[in-house]
């Protein structure tokens, strides 16, 4: 029941192929998330950063800690409150990264997986924000940041019509 | 708390979202928070959550979207505090 809720929303995220770095949601609730994601072997990223060396890029685990921490919480949170599902349907719905202050302790290699732990701070006026810590499976400490987003959410016609002028 | 009181103590509260600290030199009722103050509009939300628990007031959608200068600020913080007495 609960796991096919998470996958729900994991459905959801506007991310695709080669830019999701979410694969399961182990807890979601008002005011936490927990999720991993393991970094794929053939990753795009990994053939230039670095030749011959490959690490995964700090703006990659950024992005890895933005879509479990901020982006699944915060469709969760916006489900809540408006009790529709599929709030991102025909692109109504698209989340904003705003600021981070992350800080990097470990690399991450290819293979690796990584859990990403979110606690909301607040949540008002469309913006989250979470202190979002990313572990590796040894559950030490690979990163730690505050972030903030906005979940932007068209209203409807007008928004969008004012963007086909734009 | 009169206007020119609530103006001394916004200017605490917009401070730390301010890249350039000498614009509040300039600082009237009719500076407008992201054009005057060049504040990021996505802290708009940090200053009212700041503003909320520094006058001890709560403030609704509405009213927050009518936070656009200086002047709407206080017009707003001032009749929070009114309403809650």
């Amino acid at each position: 029941m609960r796991t096919q809720q998470y996958r729900e929303i994991v459905e959801q995220l506007p991310y695709k192929s080669s830019f999701l770095f979410v694969d399961n949601i182990s807890l979601l609730n008002e005011d936490q998330v927990v999720g991993d994601y393991t970094l794929r072997k053939d990753a795009f990223f990994y053939e230039d950063h670095f030749a011959g060396n490959p690490i995964t890029p700090g703006g990659i685990m950024t992005e890895i800690m933005v879509q479990i921490g901020l982006v699944v919480l915060g469709i969760h949170l916006i489900t809540c409150e408006s009790g529709q599902m599929n709030v991102t349907r025909e692109g109504k719905l698209f989340p904003l990264l705003t600021s981070t202050n992350v800080s990097f302790r470990k690399m991450v290699l290819p293979g690796e997986k990584v859990t990403v732990i979110s606690r909301k701070q607040y949540f008002r006026f469309g913006k989250l924000k979470c202190y979002v810590e990313m572990h590796n499976s040894d559950k030490e400490v690979i990163a730690k940041g505050m972030f903030s987003g906005l979940i932007k959410q068209f209203r409807h016609n007008r928004e969008m019509s004012q963007m086909e002028k734009a | 708390m009169d206007r020119q009181e609530i103006i001394d103590e916004l200017k605490k509260v917009l401070t730390p979202y301010m890249e350039d600290k000498e614009l509040l030199g300039g600082i009237n009722e009719q500076t407008d928070l992201i054009k005057d103050l060049k504040i990021n509009s996505a802290n708009l939300v940090d200053i009212i959550i700041d503003a909320e628990s520094k006058y001890n007031i709560e403030i609704d959608m509405d009213s927050a979207e009518k936070m656009t200068t200086v002047g709407s600020c206080i017009d707003i913080i001032t009749e929070k505090m009114n309403s809650k007495t």
